[in-house]
């Protein structure tokens, strides 16, 4: 199944950032931040925990990004789960994480310990990945239309999908 | 503590320090607390020309933040609290009763209440609940009928704006429609209804303060699905409604203005105490005083307030403040089916069956049977705990969700002395003040009619087919978060706290609008209770203050 643009945008809205694509957004903020490697280490982390029944991951993941970019707290979170993904990657890899293949992105992703830990955004660094990297990718999917259907619900919770589908039956 | 997480969208309340939260000069009235009944009197009091000061410990949440509140619901690096921005050393307390009682699940601290995190469900109490001593030969006669109420109901319904039907055979006489359409059943309601034909059980329509279209300036239901505990949409009622409007008609709220004490003489009220996170302490004075803060920190405050008149807490010569503390208890059962049910599409109800609630007797508390919407787990939750990722994530998201059903229940409790709200001197919050000890006793009446519950349950859903696979039962039930019965109403002074009028006995100028005045429970959801008696109230403030001029 296809991730599109009305997949984005219930995501930005699961995701607490209001629902509107309106094009690129800089982090507010003095500190610099390489956008641009955050949405290509997303990007290759994303096609590690979707499953592969999904495609159109990139300009999803760009586009829920894109809103995540306008909260300062999380980009600089975001961006040390990043670096902790790609200290990894150069430690046993020689090469930073997007430039692994997908099963090496996984090993790292489980050498960092994201698959055992719980979520926690000020926690460890295995919690942090878990919950800037791991946990944010998933929450975009699943709360989206697109994912919500791979479980077999077309309005899944964090997604403003109206008063129609919780009547209708499964044939419908 | 949610500081430390940080991110979830970054929400935060921290309050305004440019904020002129100086006393309001000249106040006709001060409401304290800025919740549903709060809201309510001090929009009426408003309307009605007077000046008046609304003080809200907690904050004024931005609604831009919803859904960011909305991720903190979904994920699970944040606790319930945290979703409203609880904070345990503001809210500390202690629960010493024979069961646990979570208070800061139950409570959300802010402009807009308990609302804030509310179900949302709105249904009068029935006649009997009224006469409970007099019909049912247990717990105590309300001072006023259902017909005394009923017109506030009437107008409560319009105020929170409620969608609701009139096919409820067991719901008390209404006077007119309700101001919205009822919800439509859901799927799995319709899975219910041929079990419940079979058994004759009869199912009707739940009224929700919920837009089922759009109402008051506020949008129809969107589906978000965390209506518990925060619907981004504003198309569930929170007080900030009647907040809002009544500072749009002059009204003064000042947040972060958590009250300490009540200084008062023998017989009236002459300024709240509270403090501002400048570290200051300001008096508020007033004709009058209208106490809104729920059926814990109500009796609280008066505790706190005790003096040399009032030597066991204020407008406590009757020495039941705290006393008789009641919730709702909840009973369950649920299981799979080997069919789809189609659950959590939504995050509300729209079948419930009242068909037994007036068998209540002396060994029968009343109940009410819910039809769950949302019974087993979330995908989207699950999704987020667990060690797995991609294709094998999917595949346990697809075993675990789809076939879950459910049914709920609250059921009375009766009202007991030996179940109260005191004061814990051994423990003090963040302003030096001892905390609220929630003392919770419920008694074998309400035990022994949850089992009654689950074998109705367990009837219908061996009708349906279903593999039970979870109850709730008398050993595992808990409370519903409705905090009632703690300044009792009544006709006597030295057998309640306020009178039928609202009004304490014991303090010419002090009114309560609250739950707390509860004097039996019955066994639905309160909120529209109160909103009635917020109504009552004002009008009662509004004679008395008219009278005097």
């Amino acid at each position: 199944m296809e991730l599109t643009r009305r997949d984005a945008v219930a995501a930005l809205s699961a995701l607490g950032l209001g629902g509107t694509l309106a094009g690129c957004v800089a982090p507010p903020g003095s500190e610099p931040v390489a956008v641009e490697h955050l949405r290509e280490t997303l990007i290759a982390a994303a096609e590690v925990v979707y499953p592969s029944a999904v495609s159109g991951i990139e300009p999803f993941v760009a586009a829920f990004l894109e809103g995540r970019l306008a909260d300062r707290a999380h980009v600089a979170g975001l961006d040390e789960a990043v670096a902790e993904l790609d200290g990894n990657a150069r430690v046993w890899y020689d090469a930073e994480f997007a430039a692994l293949s997908v099963a090496d992105r996984e090993q790292v992703l489980r050498n960092v310990g994201a698959d055992d830990a719980d979520e926690d955004p000020s926690g460890t660094a295995s919690e942090r990945v878990r919950y800037y990297v791991v946990n944010d990718l998933l929450l975009a999917l699943y709360a989206s239309p697109t994912g919500g259907e791979l479980v077999g619900l077309e309005n899944p919770q964090g997604h403003a999908g109206g008063i129609g589908t919780y009547q209708r039956g499964p044939n419908a | 503590m949610s500081w430390d997480r940080a991110p979830a969208g970054s929400a935060a309340s921290g309050a305004d320090g440019d904020a002129d939260r100086t006393p309001v000069a000249n106040a006709d009235v001060c409401v304290i607390g800025a919740g549903p009944a709060g809201g309510i009197v001090a929009d009426r009091l408003a309307e009605a020309g007077r000046e008046v000061v609304i003080l809200e410990a907690g904050p004024r949440f931005d609604p831009d933040e919803r859904l960011a509140r909305q991720e903190r619901a979904i994920r699970p690096a944040y606790d319930r609290p945290d979703v409203w921005d609880g904070d345990p050393e503001r809210d500390a307390y202690k629960s010493t009763g024979e069961r646990f009682y979570p208070l800061n699940h139950a409570r959300a601290r802010g402009v807009g209440g308990s609302t804030l995190h509310w179900q949302g469900m709105v249904m009068r109490l029935h006649e009997d609940d009224f006469d409970s001593a007099s019909v049912r030969g247990v717990g105590a006669d309300w001072p006023i009928d259902y017909a005394d109420l009923q017109p506030y109901y009437a107008a409560a319904e319009r105020e929170l704006g409620v969608a609701g039907a009139a096919d409820n055979p067991f719901a008390p006489p209404r006077e007119e429609p309700h101001p919205m359409p009822a919800f439509p059943p859901s799927y799995s309601d319709s899975l219910f209804a041929a079990a419940c034909d079979e058994l004759e059980i009869a199912m009707h329509s739940v009224p929700n303060a919920r837009n089922s279209e759009g109402y008051d300036g506020r949008s129809a239901c969107v589906g978000y699905g965390t209506c518990q505990p925060v619907c981004p949409s504003g198309a569930k009622y929170d007080a900030t409604v009647h907040v809002e409007r009544a500072e749009r008609k002059g009204a003064t709220v000042i947040d972060h203005a958590p009250v300490q004490r009540l200084e008062h003489g023998p017989d009236a009220i002459e300024a709240a105490v509270y403090a501002t996170p400048d570290g200051e302490s300001h008096r508020q004075s007033a004709d009058a005083f209208v106490i809104a803060c729920g059926g814990v920190e109500t009796p609280r405050l008066l505790l706190l307030s005790a003096s040399s008149h009032y030597p066991d807490g204020l407008a406590n010569s009757s020495g039941l403040v705290g006393r008789y503390f009641m919730d709702h208890l909840f009973a369950g059962t649920g299981g799979v089916l080997d069919e789809p049910t189609r659950q959590n599409h939504v995050g509300f109800l729209t079948s419930e069956s009242h068909q037994f609630y007036d068998e209540a007797d002396a060994e029968q508390a009343p109940f009410k049977l819910e039809f769950f919407n949302y019974d087993g787990p979330s995908p989207v939750e699950l999704a987020l705990t667990g060690d797995d990722w991609g294709d094998d994530l999917l595949e346990r998201l697809r075993s675990d969700y789809g076939s879950h059903i459910g049914m709920g229940g609250l059921v009375e409790q009766l009202p007991r002395e030996d179940s109260y709200v005191g004061l814990d001197h051994s423990t003090t919050d963040d302003h030096g003040n001892p905390v609220p000890n929630v003392h919770w006793t419920v008694g074998d009446r309400a035990l022994e009619t949850i089992e009654r519950v689950n074998e109705v349950q367990e009837r219908i859903l061996d009708e349906l087919g279903a593999e039970i696979t979870w109850q709730v039962g008398p050993e595992g039930t808990g409370p519903a978060y409705h905090h009632m019965g703690t300044t009792r109403m009544g006709s006597a002074p030295t057998e309640s706290v306020v009178g039928p009028d609202l009004r304490t006995h014991d303090l010419e100028n002090c009114w309560i609008a609250s739950s707390s005045v509860f004097p039996t429970a019955g066994a639905m959801n309160p909120t529209l209770t109160i909103a009635a008696l917020a109504l009552k109230a004002a009008d009662h403030v509004l004679e008395t203050m008219s009278s005097i001029r």
